[in-house]
């Protein structure tokens, strides 16, 4: 194992066995690593740790890997995959030196695109603990990562949203009218991607059928997503259901992955049978994944480190895959993880930090649960900064209000706000397909049309929605 | 000024309208609870909508607050006993995880997933060296208003399925649990020595939905089980889905956990597969042949 820390303060000694436990009592408070057990134990305990952090060398991370290379996959990933080329740009640097590396003004998006692929997760996440809020949107604004399928996403001065159409019984005309609500207010650039109630084959055909065939019908420049596990979008696929991305929860260490039921071969293959089915158009970028702090205290399987590094750590295998969205669901998991807003607020800006520095399409579920403190105002303040952050896409639902999964996200309204104060348009085939529908007569303007888009005035006359009526 | 604000929210004709941009597709609330078709004041929600969302919030942070009604639910399971004879005559055991209080329990789920000591102890005279076949554990998770609601509901349909095509099937006392999480039917299915454990848990509240029932089934649990090794329906309430639904996909799930002797991602839920297949014609509004294709096309 690696060396340990020791830092003298006065005449006050403090001492870490270790990096893992360093890293953690560096990390700016948070409940989950308070029920993890490795928090700092005083605030000033926490100040020792950031300083001796960044006297840390980067190449320290490439030789004391936090889980063992012999008991994890993803340790096995991040060192046989780490690229020493590129990271020979920033190899003799410090963890303290690269936060100042990445804060300078000739470090460009560029140079970080350069560097991205010699930076392990665990570089990134030391680094994010020694930054501010305002570093983390910087550097993060100066990273950009553009992925593909029917659409565009990623590109700057654009904010993307996945419409999030999700019905507590999954009925067609339920899922079906939130879908309308949220085309009707510019959202579903990123996917149209439905959490089904019940994780079951036949069902996810199901929605995917419905799916599929109102991009056809309306000819939308966007993908869909049914949410359920990698193994059942298999058989999906092995059944030939119109599979546009293969959707997956993953964790930063291989036994929390094993708790959810799938492992990187899996993910391989899935991968596989979806490029084989070849349904992009305008680039191959097949996969989804979702990811949170705390997932793997959740499943016990956090091997003693800090939430936010094993949440890094899910970047290595995100990025393996080469996805067309990465996104941290960051207020889902509930107070024993983020107590607060505060809480929920930083570590959102860290995950989108270190998903972009690393590579990776990063979106963020600007979100809480009804028995966290927290609420719409934070919620405001997180969508302005990540949208600061050049973030790539957010959710989009009606009225906030998930009726399946019980949590508050961001609606369609929040981010039309968003768009518009910060001066940022959807993906650019989707906003002109917005115009071309007449729901938006200036989409870079997030400007409504304020009457009723004709190709949908028949839809609500048509004799379905009559026939209800009665 | 609360005077004001409920003022606001039920009078159904605000003084001036004219700011906001209403939705005509607000009519397809008639398929869904979801908020849709709220209109707009520029881009942003109304006034009226966002002064009741911050409402609905208020009784959703309420409601996680709530406690289980431990008496009123004993009194409706001994009913339920009175109603089928053939499952176990003991009384409902009432048992505490670890979490002692709820500030402690929205902070420790480590501990909610525990039963504590007395629980432990209060088990033991129950234990059989024939297994039972299910032991039912009902917890109050995040919402004691969903088991409240709920919970006696699903048992008394879900009941007369498993008599019905297991004669013989034996059922352990019925457990309540304060404070607890679904792990903590693993510690109470291995004290008691059941074959599988059924959870019902009330879920996380939701604005539009502090009511939403959990189901969780594990096949032979005990401590240290990972999620992986259970199957869970949700959102069975009178809103979502029905008692006879869920009763049915749980029957399912148990035969098959039965004959597979497993749990978890290992087996699939195939049992709305038929129901499913046989209503090929599932279309919605969105699809209907009658939509005016002209502005599809752009022109």
């Amino acid at each position: 194992m690696g060396q340990s820390y020791r830092y003298q303060l006065g005449s006050k000694t403090y001492q870490f066995a270790d990096l893992a436990e360093l890293m953690a009592k560096a990390t700016p408070a948070r409940s989950g690593d308070r029920l993890a057990g490795v928090i700092a134990e005083s605030a000033e305990q926490r100040a020792v740790a950031q300083l001796l952090l960044a006297e840390v060398p980067l190449k320290t991370f490439l030789n004391d890997t936090l889980v063992p290379y012999e008991d994890d996959e993803i340790t096995r990933l991040i060192i046989d995959d780490h690229d020493a080329e590129a990271f020979s740009i920033i190899s003799h640097l410090t963890v303290g030196d690269f936060r100042n590396w990445l804060l300078t003004d000739t470090v460009s998006t560029e140079v970080l695109k350069q560097v991205s692929a010699g930076i392990t997760p665990e570089m990134a996440a030391a680094v994010s603990k020694i930054m501010r809020n305002q570093d983390l949107i910087l550097v993060a604004q100066k990273c950009r990562v553009v992925t593909s399928f029917r659409n565009t996403i990623g590109l700057p001065k654009r904010l993307s949203t996945r419409l999030q159409p999700n019905h507590p019984t999954d009925d067609v005309n339920g899922i079906a009218a939130s879908m309308l609500d949220g085309l009707l207010y510019g959202s579903g650039d990123a996917v149209i991607g439905i959490n089904p109630a019940t994780d079951n084959v036949a069902q996810a055909t199901r929605l995917m059928n419905l799916m599929d065939e109102v991009i056809s019908l309306y000819e939308i420049p966007t993908q869909s997503c049914v949410l359920t596990h990698v193994t059942n979008t298999l058989e999906c696929i092995e059944n030939g259901a119109p599979v546009d991305l293969v959707f997956q929860s993953i964790g930063g260490t291989e036994k929390t992955n094993s708790s959810f039921g799938f492992n990187l071969a899996i993910l391989a293959e899935a991968q596989q049978a979806a490029l084989s089915l070849n349904r992009g158009t305008v680039g191959q970028n097949v996969m989804y994944f979702e990811t949170g702090q705390g997932s793997s205290l959740s499943a016990n399987a956090h091997h003693g480190l800090d939430q936010q590094t094993c949440e890094a750590r899910a970047y290595a295998v995100a990025r393996k895959f080469s996805p067309l969205l990465v996104n941290t669901v960051v207020g889902f998991i509930g107070p024993e993880y983020l107590f607060d807003g505060k809480e929920i607020i930083r570590a959102g800006l860290e995950d989108h930090f270190c998903g972009k520095l690393l590579g990776l399409p990063m979106g963020c579920d600007v979100c809480y649960t009804n028995h966290a403190e927290a609420d719409q105002n934070d919620m405001d303040n997180l969508l302005t900064l990540l949208g600061t952050a050049g973030c790539s896409f957010v959710m989009g639902i009606p009225g906030s209000d998930d009726i399946m999964l019980n949590y508050q996200t961001t609606s369609f309204h929040d981010a039309l706000y968003a768009r518009r104060v910060l001066g940022l348009g959807a993906a650019p085939e989707f906003e002109a397909w917005l115009e071309k529908m007449q729901i938006m007569s200036n989409a870079g303007l997030a400007q409504l049309t304020n009457h009723l888009p004709p190709a949908f005035a028949g839809t609500l006359s048509s004799s379905a929605v009559k026939h209800y009526h009665g | 000024m609360v005077e004001d604000a409920e003022m606001l929210i039920v009078d159904d004709n605000p003084a001036d309208d004219s700011m906001v941009i209403h939705n005509p597709w607000r009519q397809l609330r008639q398929f869904t609870a979801a908020r849709i078709g709220i209109g707009r004041a520029g881009v942003s929600t109304p006034t009226r909508e966002t002064l009741e969302f911050q409402l609905a919030h208020a009784q959703a942070r309420d409601a996680v607050h709530t406690e289980l009604d431990i008496e009123s639910l004993k009194q409706q399971l001994i009913l339920l006993q009175q109603e089928f004879p053939q499952i176990n005559s003991q009384p409902p055991l009432v048992l505490n995880s670890r979490a002692i209080d709820r500030v402690t329990y929205l902070q420790r789920p480590d501990y909610g997933r525990q039963l504590d000591e007395a629980g432990f102890a209060s088990l033991k005279p129950h234990y059989t060296k024939t297994p039972y076949d299910l032991a039912l554990v009902i917890v109050d998770g995040l919402s004691a208003t969903a088991i409240h609601q709920n919970a006696v509901k699903f048992i008394s349909s879900l009941l007369p399925l498993l008599l019905k095509e297991i004669p013989d099937f034996s059922l352990a006392p019925i457990s309540l649990v304060n404070q607890g999480r679904v792990a903590i039917g693993d510690d109470i299915g291995e004290a008691l020595n059941a074959r599988a454990v059924l959870i019902l848990i009330g879920e996380r509240p939701g604005l539009s939905s502090p009511d939403s029932l959990g189901l969780y089934l594990t096949w032979s649990p005990k401590r240290g089980l990972t999620d992986d090794k259970r199957n869970c329906i949700s959102n069975v309430r009178l809103a979502g889905l029905s008692y006879a639904a869920a009763a049915h996909k749980c029957f399912y799930l148990l035969s098959e956990a039965r004959r597979l002797q497993c749990s978890g991602v290992a087996i699939k839920d195939r049992s709305t597969e038929k129901i499913i297949d046989s209503s090929a014609v599932q279309t919605s509004f969105l699809l209907d042949s009658k939509v005016d294709r002209k502005g599809v096309d752009g022109k």
